[in-house]
């Protein structure tokens, strides 16, 4: 496997030289994602917490349909932002269709059941421990929400990094809304499929390595997170 | 274990005590679920302050009827009055709980009661202080910036009675507040309960320790299969109670 051999070393040359096509489509991957992971952390955690404390008609369907949503296939996603705003959709008047800002919509969409599924899990959990203490107290279903959301801390950031997970590494809904296209849409997942279908296997291996990294990074974060809150007994 | 409890300083709160929320009278109170009756058309009328204790075996529905005066629950049956007034958000803010199992949030001992206090409306200024008091007042201060949760189970319970406690409640509910205490904790627990009452607070302690009972109470509130048996001052209760699961009960019997 020569041809390997000599792709591996390129592919470590451009990390390491920090090749400026990588570091581009590095950024526009990252810009993306963590964009979108924090607009659905917001959303997420707003109502992952309502769902928990608030009682209301329907909200067992919300929280089910949250939790299939959860295993939603980012082609899927990608497909329905699509519909969205393509010409003839419902936002087709914005020209999103093919630009960063689509894929950080796809990624909400992707990313927000995670975030808000896991959410209430987690706040429901912890309002079995806390409901009557909060409620004598005197603790309204707001404020019982916040206090949730602050106790549920360390559990929420893993939930988070779950989710930033999950968006870094999918290609279908990126590619559907975003095109893949050079110097505008082309993320680490979505150049990894291009690159490796045109025989480019050097920088699809460096991106690929790049992706590793990342999971590795994310998972060493979550270890740290959890040996934390064990320490503090905040788990 | 001969030492009686003794008084400890009394939690200084400032505020005159207003003593609005007495009498408690429960009207017929019941509660029902799956059929099955748990508390059985109670009548009852307390009108002192000092430490009611309500004692009975495992079952009889202590904790539930204490969750009812507290308005935790919602009685199938009868009414529950404080000072003639029904039980509101507004009356249980006049109250604290100490549940059988301390429930402390993930923060520090102080932020729990910080946290607590800041939820009955306390200004922000005074948080601090009256939280330390209050860890001070239940021999927790060095504690105070600790994690509340990898104190000890018997500081637990005192954090919790310390946060009780720093609210001013005129009436301090406490469920089963040592069953699971070493000794020495269980004292610090009763010398905070003595406290309490001196300073004017009306207590009422369940609990299935008989010792306990007569450690602490004025009067007693005997339950049997969720029915009031016996509602004595202390001194009667103990030397001659009326009923014969009463008597069995503090023989150490098995009451079934």
């Amino acid at each position: 496997m020569l041809d390997f051999s000599q792709a591996f070393d390129a592919a470590v040359r451009q990390i390491v030289t920090l090749d400026p096509q990588l570091l581009e489509i590095i950024a526009l991957s990252l810009k993306v994602t963590l964009t979108a992971v924090a607009v659905a952390t917001l959303i997420g955690l707003a109502v992952g917490g309502v769902l928990a404390v608030y009682r209301f008609p329907g909200r067992s369907a919300v929280a089910a349909m949250l939790n299939a949503l959860m295993g939603l296939p980012p082609v899927v996603a990608g497909l329905m932002v699509y519909l969205l705003l393509s010409n003839a959709g419902p936002l087709g008047v914005l020209q999103l269709l093919y630009t960063p800002q689509a894929m950080i919509i796809a990624q909400v969409t992707l990313v927000t059941p995670i975030v808000a599924a896991l959410t209430r899990q987690t706040c429901e959990d912890l309002l079995e421990e806390y409901r009557d203490q909060l409620r004598s107290l005197g603790a309204s279903s707001a404020e019982m929400v916040t206090t949730l959301l602050w106790d549920g801390r360390y559990r929420l950031v893993t939930v988070v990094l779950a989710g930033f997970g999950r968006a870094i590494a999918e290609v279908g809904a990126v590619m559907i809304v975003g095109g893949n296209i050079d110097h505008v849409t082309r993320t680490m997942t979505t150049a990894i499929a291009l690159e490796t279908s045109k025989g480019n296997i050097a920088l699809a291996l460096a991106l690929g390595m790049i992706l590793l990294a990342i999971a590795l990074a994310v998972n060493v974060a979550l270890m740290g997170i959890r040996r934390l809150a064990n320490h503090f007994a905040y788990a | 274990m001969l030492e009686q409890p003794r008084p400890l300083t009394t939690f200084d709160s400032g505020a005159p005590f207003l003593g609005t929320l007495l009498p408690l009278e429960l009207r017929h109170l019941s509660l029902e679920t799956g059929g099955r009756r748990l508390i059985d058309r109670i009548d009852l009328k307390l009108e002192d302050r000092g430490i009611t204790v309500v004692l009975g075996p495992n079952g009889a529905g202590k904790s539930l009827l204490l969750r009812l005066v507290h308005g935790l629950l919602e009685p199938t049956e009868g009414a529950i009055l404080w000072g003639n007034a029904p039980m509101d958000d507004e009356v249980r803010r006049r109250q604290a709980m100490v549940f059988q199992k301390p429930v402390l949030l993930r923060r520090t001992a102080a932020a729990n009661i910080t946290y607590a206090l800041g939820l009955r409306g306390v200004p922000r200024s005074e948080r601090a202080s009256r939280a330390l008091r209050a860890l001070e007042l239940a021999g927790l201060r060095h504690h105070a910036f600790a994690p509340a949760r990898v104190l000890s189970g018997g500081e637990q319970q005192r954090l919790c009675l310390a946060r009780a406690l720093s609210l001013d409640p005129e009436v301090l509910l406490l469920d089963e507040p040592t069953a699971s205490l070493d000794p020495a904790s269980t004292l610090a627990i009763e010398r905070l309960l003595i406290g309490a009452k001196h300073s004017g607070i009306k207590v009422i302690v369940v609990t299935h320790d008989v010792g306990q009972a007569r450690r602490l109470a004025q009067d007693v509130i005997f339950l049997h299969h969720g029915r009031l048996i016996e509602h004595q001052p202390a001194g009667r209760f103990f030397e001659q109670p009326e009923s014969d699961t009463a008597r069995a009960f503090m023989a150490g019997g098995l009451v079934l």
